[in-house]
């Protein structure tokens, strides 16, 4: 019987305790109201990147949904780079702005997280208080709880999922090189048809990390701190294939795209014949607009490609976190992510368990037609986890002084 | 208030660019708090210093600022010299508004797309005449040495030297030099050379230095342009203050800072040579040869003039191409399939920047030519020119990289309290607009024959009277050239405005360069002309009020027909 009683009272206290911890404050529905009460009125400054069109107008979209429905506005701030909204909010803080910040609402994800988290420049745990993120199902999905292998601890709410993918025209070349060995033969065929974006841009850094992670004798390192681990032998694979593949690049490596827009205006151009993009839609949605050939197929390394995810997140010295919370959540309603994984509109995959969702709900993302150019989720191949944060900008230094010095 | 106007302008140069020199000083030492850093040191400078490719980056920047001047100037003179008061001045003249008016980052993209091996040249000549039925792998934009950005930024700088020269041409008596000498027997380009440009180059030294600072700083064509590894320095600093890693702001504090020294030491250079030309040139000026290379230098006018006006034009065909383009692949010389997709795009989203944008130009170029007019009635007035310090205030903005301190501006703006949002725009484009508008017009002001106002003064006006009724419709034509001036350079404003609007003001310019990252040439080549519209109509009015005002007054318009 004591332990009859003992077993309840342990089952009690499980049950109540996440109800009396601080992370978890908000999490009833009285909470919830509050909150939407206290964000009527709000204009949510968003900030988020603004180089694509459709991308703007999705967010746009969703700006009118939160306004007719919550009585709030929604600005779109467009970022050229995720980093100028750290560095606002960095300067707010070195001034002493601790609260009415310019920033409510970022679309961030790996290295910007992790500076900001780093740095302390992020609200408190907010996400476990959304009524939707349990559609999420993090306790399944593990994936969602790290962001380039950094805790999220509920500091930014997942928002999209994104894959690498790479495409060429079906009709010039129907087997493309599936590998990064392979992609160095097809460039011995064919020099100068073939170019990766200027690392730091993100698509260029990602191209490395896809080739280390491809050819790392061991992979462990690359998901612990970049300090940790003897640098020079992990990424030897790296050097050691970009030195063999630099003289086979377009313009012979003198020169790199700047980003991945660039690189689709040279595929556009006919001057490379192999590209990548971290989304599926990148392809379908140049084709819709006739900036890329009809027989334009995406494709995958057999050995899989890099993906993540991307969040959003608020400062924390947001003016209007309320608003920002009343946004997220939105954000992350079945009917928006359906709206976003639609190539009509976005084309970028949901961050919902399917099973946390009605049978309707599910069976509309299920059936979804992704497009002329994107694979079928069964044949995207295996994830790469995206290495630890710090990779990052060791390679790309390592990167600029073998590289881009002459 | 006029008495105050020096002080005033003083404080609207020096403040912002002083506490942005500090935000980006201090930090370079290793001081930035925020991020944990409290130790005075040179170990930033260090790491600064062992950054691969830096060598090369600043050897850039000090080429890009000097052959750019040194071009620009040269093809500027010539210019004038093979075509003043000749038949087709008139053209020149009218040519230039619309070079002029046209923003830097459009300007680029057309360069680029008029000579990229896949570009509307190559696709005009393949493969009929080249043979090419694929883009040939020649490294023609964003070489290593930087000629496409030089040449770009030249395309640009010209245009801009050319109105700085013409506004003064009738003060110095350009005219009756030429008369004189060329009866004297001098060539007409000998002529000009000897007898104008010696008058008429200190009155351009201010907009030369102004060009070398930003040809040697410049981002956005840069970016489109120039070498990617290694960049130009600013670019790197750019792409330093950018990473997400924030320690890296210290190295881009360290870089604004270098920078700044870069700049400065091009302009230093500019002027040994300068110094050296004149101690050389003065023997030839006075040999009495009455010959300049004239039939070279003739035919190179000739042809490098209209060769500049071709292309500027082609540009902005295929950037008007682009922006009807569905379909357009290599090598076809036109586009397969047409949409206005693009332009309807633009429609649904442009009200709102392009109001934002007149507004703000609006605001901060006519607040600017009203200090600018302050101040130089004052010296009038007082009868003496303004202090060397104050002079060189002048420069202070064009010389300060951007990059440099506008991470310091914004924390200025922050810690007066002040929120992000159009006024605080407006207030920065002023930083960088007064320059501009003052470097157009001060020199005509002060040559301004003391004798017109000396006359009215005799006939019982008063001083106010004679800046109203006399000074400032003499001045008509100039004053407003530097207002359309002061308008171009604010529509042309990117960082000040993202930086300080915390990305909540969208103009012409943030929403181009937007997209520009996202590289669909199509909408780009749209935003583009769209961008390029509203300065011409600047100057499109800066040219015909006058003319309006004037229509029977023409000895008022100071030009000849």
């Amino acid at each position: 019987m004591p332990v009859l009683l003992r077993l309840a009272l342990l089952a009690l206290t499980v049950f109540l305790l996440p109800l009396l911890t601080p992370a978890t404050a908000g999490s009833s529905k009285a909470d919830w109201d509050k909150i939407v009460a206290a964000a009527k009125g709000q204009t949510v400054y968003w900030n988020a990147w603004g180089g694509d069109t459709r991308i703007n107008a999705y967010i746009a979209w969703a700006g009118e949904q939160v306004a007719e429905r919550y009585d709030l506005e929604v600005v779109h701030v467009k970022l050229t780079d995720t980093a100028e909204a750290v560095s606002r909010v960095l300067a707010e803080k070195t001034a002493g702005r601790i609260e009415g910040g310019a920033v409510d609402l970022i679309w961030i994800n790996g290295e910007n997280f992790a500076a900001m988290k780093r740095n302390g420049l992020l609200l408190e745990p907010w996400t476990e208080g959304l009524p939707n993120f349990a559609l999420t199902d993090q306790a399944n999905n593990p994936d969602l709880a790290l962001d380039f292998g950094v805790p999220v601890d509920g500091l930014e709410m997942p928002w999209s999922r994104a894959r690498l993918v790479f495409y060429r025209d079906e009709a010039a070349l129907p087997e493309p090189p599936r590998s990064s060995a392979a992609l160095l033969e097809w460039a011995k065929k064919n020099p100068g048809r073939f170019t990766y974006p200027l690392p730091p841009s993100f698509l260029g850094t990602t191209f490395l990390k896809q080739v280390l992670l491809e050819r790392a004798a061991n992979r462990d390192a690359l998901y612990r701190p970049a300090g940790e681990a003897d640098f020079a032998s992990v990424t030897a694979p790296l050097w050691d294939y970009l030195d063999a593949l630099h003289p086979l690049l377009w313009r012979k490596a003198r020169s790199f795209p700047e980003n991945a827009g660039a690189m689709r205006r040279l595929m556009s151009d006919g001057e490379i014949e192999i590209a990548f993009a971290f989304s599926q839609s990148e392809a379908t949605a140049g084709i819709e607009s006739g900036e890329l050939p009809e027989t334009v197929r995406n494709y995958v390394f057999d050995v899989g490609t890099i993906g993540n995810v991307s969040f959003v997140a608020i400062p924390f010295n947001a003016a209007h976190s309320e608003g920002a919370r009343v946004l997220a959540n939105f954000l992350l309603s079945p009917e928006a992510q359906l709206r976003k994984q639609d190539p009509e509109f976005w084309g970028s995959a949901t961050v919902l368990a399917l099973d946390a969702l009605t049978a309707d709900e599910a069976e509309a993302f299920r059936s979804m037609d992704l497009g002329p150019a994107a694979l079928p989720a069964d044949r995207l191949g295996s994830m790469l986890a995206e290495p630890y944060p710090s990779w990052t900008d060791a390679l790309e230094e390592e990167w600029n002084r073998r590289y881009a010095v002459r | 208030m006029l008495r105050a106007s020096p002080y005033l302008v003083a404080a609207i140069l020096a403040g912002p660019v002083l506490a942005g020199a500090l935000g980006a000083l201090v930090p370079s030492f290793g001081y930035l708090p925020v991020l944990g850093h409290a130790d005075f040191g040179l170990d930033v400078w260090r790491r600064l210093f062992d950054w691969p490719g830096l060598g090369g980056s600043v050897l850039l920047s000090l080429a890009s600022g000097l052959v750019t001047a040194g071009v620009s100037l040269g093809l500027a003179m010539l210019f004038l010299a093979v075509f003043f008061e000749t038949r087709a001045f008139g053209w020149l003249r009218k040519a230039i508004a619309p070079l002029l008016a046209v923003p830097h980052a459009a300007a680029a993209f057309a360069l680029a797309f008029l000579i990229a091996p896949s570009g509307f040249l190559a696709r005009l000549l393949s493969p009929w005449a080249t043979g090419w039925q694929r883009p040939p792998d020649l490294l023609i934009v964003q070489d290593e040495l930087g000629l496409s950005l030089m040449a770009g930024l030249v395309m640009k700088e010209v245009p801009f030297l050319l109105l700085m020269a013409l506004a003064p041409l009738a003060q110095i008596r350009a005219e009756q030099n030429m008369h004189m000498a060329r009866a004297l027997g001098y060539g007409r380009i000998s002529a000009w050379f000897k007898t104008v440009v010696p008058a008429l180059y200190p009155l351009l030294r201010l907009p030369v230095y102004a060009v070398i600072a930003y040809s040697s700083a410049n981002i956005d064509v840069a970016l489109i342009l120039g070498p990617v590894a290694p960049p130009l320095l600013a670019v790197q600093v750019l792409r330093w203050s950018n990473d997400p890693e924030l320690d890296y702001r210290l190295l881009a504090a360290a870089g604004a800072v270098l920078q700044f020294g870069v700049t400065a030491s091009a302009i230093a250079l500019w002027v040994g040579i300068e110094r050296l030309l004149m101690a050389t040139g003065r023997g030839w000026l006075e040999s009495g040869k009455r010959t300049f290379a004239e039939g070279g230098l003739r035919v190179a006018g000739r042809t490098l003039f209209p060769a500049l006006l071709l292309a500027a034009a082609l540009g902005v065909v295929a950037l008007a191409l682009s922006a009807f383009t569905r379909v357009w692949r290599f090598p076809d010389a036109l586009p397969r399939r047409w949409t206005f997709d693009h332009w309807q795009k633009v429609a649904e989203t442009s009200a709102e920047p392009v109001w934002a944008t007149i507004w703000i130009a609006a605001v901060a170029a006519g607040l600017s030519l009203a200090l600018v007019l302050a101040m130089l009635e004052n010296e009038r007035r007082a009868g003496k020119r303004a202090g060397r310090p104050l002079e060189f205030l002048f420069y202070v903005p064009l010389l300060v990289p951007q990059i440099g301190f506008l991470f310091g501006l914004v924390l200025l703006a922050e810690l007066a309290g002040l929120m992000p949002g159009g006024g605080l725009v407006a207030a920065g484009h002023v930083v960088f607009v007064l320059p501009y508008v003052y470097l157009t017009l001060s020199e005509s002001y002060r040559r301004l024959d003391p004798a017109w106002s000396r006359l009215a003064r005799t006939l019982g006006k008063g001083e106010g009277a004679v800046f109203w009724k006399v000074t400032l419709p003499m001045l008509l034509t100039p004053a407003l050239a530097a207002l359309a001036v002061g308008l171009a350079v604010s529509i042309g404003q990117y960082l000040v405005t993202r930086l300080l609007g915390a990305g909540r003001i969208d103009t012409v310019t943030t929403e181009a360069i937007a997209l520009a990252a996202g590289g669909d040439r199509r909408l780009i080549g749209a935003w583009a002309l769209t961008q390029a519209v509203l300065p011409i109509l600047g100057f499109g009015l800066a040219l015909a009020v006058p003319r309006l005002v004037w229509r029977h007054r023409r000895g008022m318009l100071g030009e000849t027909q």
